[in-house]
């Protein structure tokens, strides 16, 4: 029994929870004739798709600025990167590379300046970041006008100027990284192995960066600010860092999760991911000022398994669209108990 | 004994906090009209003791407690703490609860307020009458006056010296009338000598008139001067429980620590002579030194530290002494000039400071001095790693700097194992380590940079009396073998003269003389409170 408690009290009752009906929608699927490895399938490639937005987190958090409800910033510049490498008509592997090398440098200039503001609100980071990704989004949405991208696939068709809401990369970079070694086990279940070695390379160097001896200041100052001041450490510049670290991921993060999906979501689209990826983080067990890469995996994976399993499962159970509901319920949910507990 | 004269008896409580045992079978009873002292080291137990009987929530949250407590003969479970008060508990805080905008007396009557009705409270209700000034200052006198001591009951609470809030806080316990039982947690900490000594005249008059009281302190003369009975705490277990007659203190420190403490009849002095020190060889050099550190404002600072010594700061809370390590490290705004090995340092420059060489164990152990919650070795290791590179693996021609953990561990056990840091592994949280252990882990991470001049603020302050002599010890044995020069800043005074070579003595933001160890008593005295001051020649020049 004191093991029972301990492991309740270790893994925690929301994962607890949340696991046990995730589990049980495993086992009824087939009994209302959804495939088990459809089902796999989802589940795994919405993993692969958001994880590194939800590895974005990480560094923010820890460095005690909270949890990153500013992440369409580094979305945008995700996309900025992603219609410059159409806009230039690279395809295959180099079109996302190029996606990737625009969109992280987009991202340490937003970052660098979204965390100099950060830096002015200590103690508020949270609610200034959430003000900070909606009004960034929309100062970008009149940016998508204007710019002055030509390429025929990303403007609007009728006008010639002015990006399209979502434009198709079918013709570019379509699943470039999911289809890296993919390994099709059957019909409906092919394995994006790309994409998860991806995850594990991007995963490994977040988790190598706090092994460094700025990670370890990185911490020390989400850890205790003080503490850190009296070991002579700059806390804005590490925190600034910080800022650039999570926006810059933020940034692949999206590229990855387009290439996967087909489509370049443009104008109000980042807003989406603001809650499911915070929500995700704390779910795998984070805390408002710790977060590690084992809390980003297990989040990821229950989070996006009760968005995938519910609409197919329920739904075919009930034939009412309860998923939407669902994640509502547990995204906010989820956020309103981190926040509850953050007080010690 | 007359059982029905007992007001309170306490009955087999036990009480574990996550499978972490803080007491075990506590039986004491206390008679009406008495005052129980209650000793013990931190941790002891008595903080819990009096949670449990002032029904504070994190008692029952954390799964209530076993036993029972008898009040004036009635079993009693107190659900919070408003119950307890109207059962007649009354409860003196270490920390303040008062509101530094209220005067005296609507401190002393907060939410007892005395109230006249109007024709508005009549009609709606007793809640809207209105404040009757005069009578609530008449209560608060009667109050204050019971305690003795003289205290406006118009002055701001906010405009008071720290001993007169302490006393407010009594009077506001007293002044409700059903009060039987008032707890005092150390509420001489904060007191001066004869304000304590008013104090437990106070004591002695509200006992006289029927209140029992416990009171807890760590000053064990002011246990056997003015307690009735004693109980003395030891890891959750009640060693002793006895009148307090023919008692002595050496007894009580020794039932208290549980062994025997050494001898220390006199003050045994440090041998200066096998210490090669020079008037010439000056190590820290401080000129006009100000830091403007709230609460404890450097104004004009002078001093020279030689190489190899122990210097001692003494003085009274709140006039400065804390402020001066404090800006030396650049932690708070300073002005003046620093000389180090004979090369101006920088002001208001906190990464130099440490890379030239000067360590800091703050005063402020839980807020500056560790990482709560990192484990003992990250502590321990961190200064030493971010300021001199120590602990990295370094790759791609140092382009790359990887924490190395496992020279990290051997630090952490190395320091643990020398400094007695009681604990689970080197990864236990430094959170979850009593204060003692605590401090000896902030020491740890100085000695981890091997500084060559080392700044210890208030090392014993609120830590027990085995892990104050292995704090001091450890400093001593520093200096001895590694030559640091040390600077001890203390408002034990007894602690610095058995340590150090010379003592400073910090009044109103300057230094007012430098005084041998051996010293008498009196004339730190009279440098503390500001009668004169000592130039460098000796001679004294009187200041009122």
């Amino acid at each position: 029994m004191a093991e029972v408690n301990k492991f309740i009290k270790n893994f925690g009752w929301p994962r607890i929870i949340i696991g046990g009906f995730l589990l049980t929608l495993f086992i009824v699927a087939p009994i209302f004739g959804v495939r088990i490895d459809t089902s796999l399938n989802d589940v795994i490639v919405r993993f692969g798709m958001s994880a590194i937005m939800v590895l974005s987190m990480v560094p923010m958090i820890q460095s005690g600025c909270g949890l990153n409800f500013g992440i369409p910033v580094g979305l945008v510049a995700g996309m900025l990167g992603a219609v410059t490498s159409i806009e230039f008509g690279f395809t295959g592997m180099a079109g996302i590379l190029v996606a990737f090398l625009v969109g992280i440098l987009a991202a340490a200039v937003f970052g660098f300046l979204y965390g100099q503001l950060l830096n002015r609100v200590k103690g508020d980071e949270m609610i200034i970041a959430t003000y900070v990704g909606y009004s960034f989004v929309f100062f970008m949405n009149m940016m998508w006008l204007i710019l002055p991208f030509k390429n025929p696939t990303s403007v609007q068709g009728f006008k010639g100027e002015g990006l399209r809401v979502t434009i198709s990369i079918q013709d570019y970079w379509f699943h470039k990284i999911s289809d890296f070694l993919a390994l099709p086990i059957s019909s409906s279940f092919i394995f994006p192995t790309g994409m998860l070695l991806f995850f594990c390379f991007m995963a490994f160097l977040v988790w190598a960066f706090f092994k460094t001896k700025t990670g370890t200041a990185m911490t020390a100052v989400g850890s205790n600010p003080d503490y850190a001041r009296a070991a002579g450490i700059n806390i804005n510049k590490m925190r600034t860092i910080s800022v650039i670290l999570s926006t810059m991921i933020a940034a692949i993060g999206i590229i990855v999760y387009q290439q996967s999906f087909g489509f370049v979501q443009m104008y109000n689209s980042p807003l989406a991911f603001v809650f499911p990826s915070v929500a995700a983080v704390l779910l795998g067990g984070a805390s408002v000022n710790k977060a590690s890469i084992a809390n980003v995996i297990i989040g990821t994976l229950l989070f996006q398994g009760i968005l995938t399993m519910t609409p197919s499962v329920i739904n075919s159970a009930i034939n009412i669209d309860v998923s939407e509901i669902i994640r509502i319920i547990v995204s906010n949910g989820m956020i309103v108990y981190a926040l509850t507990r953050k007080a010690r | 004994m007359s059982n029905d004269n007992i007001l309170l008896r306490v009955d087999g409580v036990g009480k574990e906090y996550d499978g972490n045992r803080v007491l075990k079978d506590v039986n004491f009873t206390l008679e009406k009209g008495k005052i129980l002292g209650l000793v013990g080291e931190n941790g002891a137990g008595k903080s819990t003791l009096m949670k449990i009987l002032f029904g504070m929530n994190v008692i029952a949250e954390t799964g209530g407690y076993e036993g029972s407590i008898y009040l004036n003969g009635e079993i009693v479970n107190f659900k919070d703490p408003v119950d307890a008060l109207k059962a007649g508990i009354g409860m003196v805080h270490q920390e303040f609860s008062l509101i530094p905008g209220f005067t005296t007396a609507e401190n002393i009557l907060l939410n007892m307020e005395k109230t006249k009705s109007s024709v508005i409270s009549k009609v709606l209700g007793k809640r809207l009458e209105t404040i009757d000034m005069p009578e609530i200052k008449k209560s608060a006198q009667r109050a204050i006056d019971t305690l003795g001591v003289n205290i406006d009951t118009d002055t701001l609470v906010s405009e008071m010296p720290v001993g007169h809030k302490q006393f407010i806080e009594i009077a506001r316990e007293i002044d409700r009338e059903d009060v039987k039982l008032i707890v005092l947690d150390e509420p001489t900490a904060v007191l001066t000598e004869s304000e304590a000594e008013i104090l437990l005249h106070a004591m002695r008059k509200l006992a006289d008139s029927g209140i029992s009281i416990i009171f807890i302190s760590h000053r064990l003369h002011e246990i056997t001067s003015a307690c009735d009975k004693i109980v003395v705490l030891r890891d959750g277990i009640v060693i002793v429980e006895k009148p307090t007659e023919g008692v002595n203190i050496r007894q009580i420190a020794e039932w208290m620590v549980g062994r025997e403490i050494e001898k220390r009849a006199e003050i045994v002095h440090r041998d200066v002579k096998t210490q090669i020190q020079r008037d010439d060889d000056i190590i820290f050099e401080a000129q006009n030194l100000w830091v403007d550190m709230p609460g404890e404002t450097v104004r004009d600072v002078n001093f020279k530290v030689r190489r190899g010594e122990i210097l001692g700061i003494g003085g009274l809370a709140g006039q400065g002494k804390l402020g001066i390590p404090n800006g030396i490290m650049g932690l708070f705004e300073t002005g003046g000039s620093m000389f180090f090995n004979g090369k101006p340092l920088a002001v208001n420059n906190t990464l130099e400071a440490l890379k030239e060489g000067i360590a800091f164990v703050s005063e402020d152990r839980r807020g500056v001095g560790l990482l709560l919650d990192e484990p003992i070795d990250w502590n321990i290791a961190f200064n030493a790693m971010q300021v001199q590179n120590k602990f990295l693996k370094r790759y791609f021609n140092g382009l790359i700097s990887i924490r190395d953990d496992k020279a990290m561990k051997a630090v952490a056990e190395k320091y643990i194992h020398e400094l007695e840091i009681k604990c689970t592994s080197e990864k236990q949280l430094s959170r979850n380590l009593s204060g003692g252990n605590q401090q000896k882990v902030c020491l740890a991470k100085a000695f981890a940079m091997n500084p060559s001049l080392l700044l210890v603020s208030e090392p014993t302050r609120g830590i027990d009396v085995g892990a104050k002599k292995l704090v001091l010890d450890a400093l001593r044995k520093d200096n001895e073998e590694n030559g640091t020069t040390i600077i001890i800043i203390s408002s034990e005074l007894e602690e610095l003269r058995s340590v150090c070579d010379r003592i400073a003595i910090v009044c109103e933001g300057q230094i007012y003389g430098v005084l041998p160890p051996e010293a008498e008593v009196a004339d730190y005295g009279m440098l503390m409170a500001g009668e004169y001051k000592i130039n460098e020649v000796g001679d004294k020049q009187w200041q009122r």
